[in-house]
């Protein structure tokens, strides 16, 4: 080491820290000055016209009818969310399965349903009850055992439940086939060279590491769903968006309750990327050495630096878990 | 020491664990094993080398049924690889059995496949409870034995991204080891590690061999091979030319083509 650093300019000042004069970036502030300016303009533009009318915006914001539109969308983003995971889950494994039926249902399956627009499903299953009056369950051509009226047993939610979710399983499955076939072939060999089974090896090893793959686009796709769901409106349905067009037909306040209802999209799609970033770090375990620490932990760390300044951090060393002997990480 | 490998009593010492006769495997028109005829004894250290493309990969993977074989016979332990034989019409075993019969045979990779989403620990007893329905309990306390025994019982809530290559390879074998196979089969063990590591890993598999595991090395660790084995089997273009003691074959080579290998990597 030494004798590296044994030239003819070796002086004791190379040792100290570097306290250099940092880039300067001009154009950043005028950026920002242009910028600024814009969005002034914008701000005042959006407060001073009378059509936004700011003060209904307010009134209707916490609206009964809007609260109660708002959990049905809650309620039917998490179903419909709930059933395109777990029947991507199927679809994508029956896709990847050797057996020839199972992979040709799945294909037939998301080749239908991706192939048609989701407002039309939706509105297929609402009016399923006009081309089969019953719905009943027995042998074809033969006798029934069970039966029961369309329209009872598909009510407006549940066919707005099925419309989303159905479709949205076929969305999935391409989400979760992409994830499960990231997953290197040798973690298929070593839990096979184990005796594990087919089942086990897919629920055990490959789909949790399928999930680092799967999470980020299936955020985006339950972030797209919240919004999908005001299609539902079309027949009927009093979510979020209906809510909000129920009040503006009958007072003509359209401009500002679509504010209102967008306030109410942008704050859910807010929240649900701030679960989006949590999730992503869970199951990033094992393949990150160390996480960064997420936004929480760094604010904490700073009033922490704020309230008192210790020289070095002792806490450091737990995050490792030992961390490895010298070098021998590789 | 606890005999971990704990090897079934009713096999006589001595007695054949595997036995193939004439095993051919081809990948569409391509034909890797062309006829291999070898036998392994109960309690043998017994080593596959040649160079790269010779088949040898191909043949270890055959014995736990990886890899399907074309024609041939092969019995691990007195029992037909893959098929169950009525007369003489072959039935090919279920998933179910076939995974049944994996058990008892343990694998480490060249590329160790440890699962990377675990620690250490639950790498070694995933098998054990999952396969076998120990309690987590009692599997976590065998596999504290098992890293300890591969000198890694501090690693044990590492993931194997904290871990060094030949790190991963010994909480590889204790995971193999976590089944108490009858019979372990080693691909190129050290082959993706530095040469200062390979060194541990060696230690651990001649400890194996020293308390009468029966394995099976595809190695070009021939300073391993000379010392350790009991047999060894020299492989090219899918065939096996030469066979015999490993400080026969090494020291004095009958075959052109051994001796070309040879001259190459000694």
């Amino acid at each position: 080491m030494n004798s590296l650093h044994k030239g003819p300019e070796a002086t004791p000042g190379r040792h100290e820290a570097i306290k250099a004069v940092p880039v300067r970036h001009p154009g950043r502030w005028v950026g920002a000055a242009v910028i600024l300016l814009l969005a002034a303009m914008l701000i005042h533009a959006i407060v001073t016209v009378p059509a936004f009318k700011w003060d209904l915006v307010g009134h209707y914001l916490f609206d009964d009818r809007i609260l109660h539109g708002l959990v049905v969308t809650l309620e039917l983003t998490a179903l419909a969310m709930v059933m395109g995971v777990l029947g991507g889950i199927l679809l994508a494994v029956m896709r990847l399965s050797p057996n020839p039926l199972l992979s040709g249902t799945a294909w037939v399956y998301i080749w239908v349903f991706r192939g048609t627009p989701v407002l039309v499903q939706l509105v297929f299953w609402n009016f399923l009850g006009v081309l089969w009056a019953r719905l009943s369950i027995g042998i074809p051509f033969g006798p029934s055992f069970w039966s029961q009226e369309t329209n009872v047993l598909i009510p407006t939610f549940v066919a707005a439940l099925l419309g989303l979710g159905l479709n949205e399983a076929a969305y999935m499955a391409e989400i979760v086939r992409g994830g499960i076939q990231s997953v290197d072939e040798g973690q298929h060999e070593a839990s096979q060279a184990l005796g594990m089974s087919r089942f086990d090896t897919m629920r055990r090893i490959i789909l949790p590491q399928a999930m680092r793959v799967i999470i980020p686009p299936t955020g985006n796709e339950t972030i797209s769903m919240l919004k999908t769901t005001s299609l539902v409106s079309v027949i009927a349905l009093e979510e979020l968006f209906r809510a909000g067009q129920n009040i503006y037909s009958r007072n003509f306040q359209s401009i500002p309750l679509l504010i209102v209802v967008s306030l109410w999209y942008l704050f859910l799609t807010s929240i649900l990327t701030i679960g989006q970033y949590y999730i992503e770090r869970h199951y990033a375990r094992g393949s990150n050495r160390a996480l960064p620490p997420t936004p929480l932990q760094r604010m904490r760390g700073l009033f922490q630096g704020l309230r008192s300044k210790p020289a070095p951090k002792p806490a450091d060393a737990g995050v490792h878990g030992g961390g490895g002997e010298g070098g021998g990480l590789g | 020491m606890t005999d971990l490998t704990n090897n079934p009593t009713e096999v006589q010492p001595g007695g054949l664990m595997v036995r193939a006769e004439g095993v051919r495997k081809s990948y569409g028109l391509v034909e890797v094993l062309k006829g291999i005829d070898l036998e392994v004894r109960q309690g043998e250290v017994f080593c596959l080398i040649g160079p790269s493309g010779s088949g040898k990969s191909t043949f270890l993977r055959c014995i736990n049924h990886l890899e399907k074989v074309n024609a041939g016979r092969l019995w691990v332990d007195g029992d037909l690889v893959g098929y169950r034989q009525k007369g003489d019409k072959l039935y090919e075993l279920k998933d179910r059995e076939v995974a049944m019969k994996r058990r008892d045979i343990g694998m480490v990779f060249q590329r160790f496949n440890l699962f990377p989403h675990m620690t250490a620990m639950d790498n070694v007893i995933e098998a054990p409870v999952q396969v076998k329905g120990e309690s987590k309990a009692a599997a976590r306390e065998r596999g504290m034995a098992l890293l300890e025994r591969v000198g890694l019982a501090d690693k044990a809530k590492n993931y194997p991204s904290q871990l060094s290559g030949g790190q991963q390879q010994r909480v590889a074998i204790a995971r193999a080891l976590a089944m108490k196979p009858k019979l372990m089969l080693f691909d190129e063990p050290t082959s993706a590690l530095d040469p200062e590591l390979v060194g541990d890993v060696l230690d651990v598999m001649r400890g194996l061999a020293e308390e009468g595991m029966t394995m099976i090395v595809v190695t070009h660790e021939m300073g391993f091979a000379r010392e350790v084995g009991d047999a060894l089997v020299f492989m090219d273009g899918g065939v096996v030319v030469e066979a015999g003691h490993p400080r026969e074959v090494l020291g004095n080579p009958q075959h052109d083509r051994t001796k070309a290998f040879l001259s190459k990597v000694l």
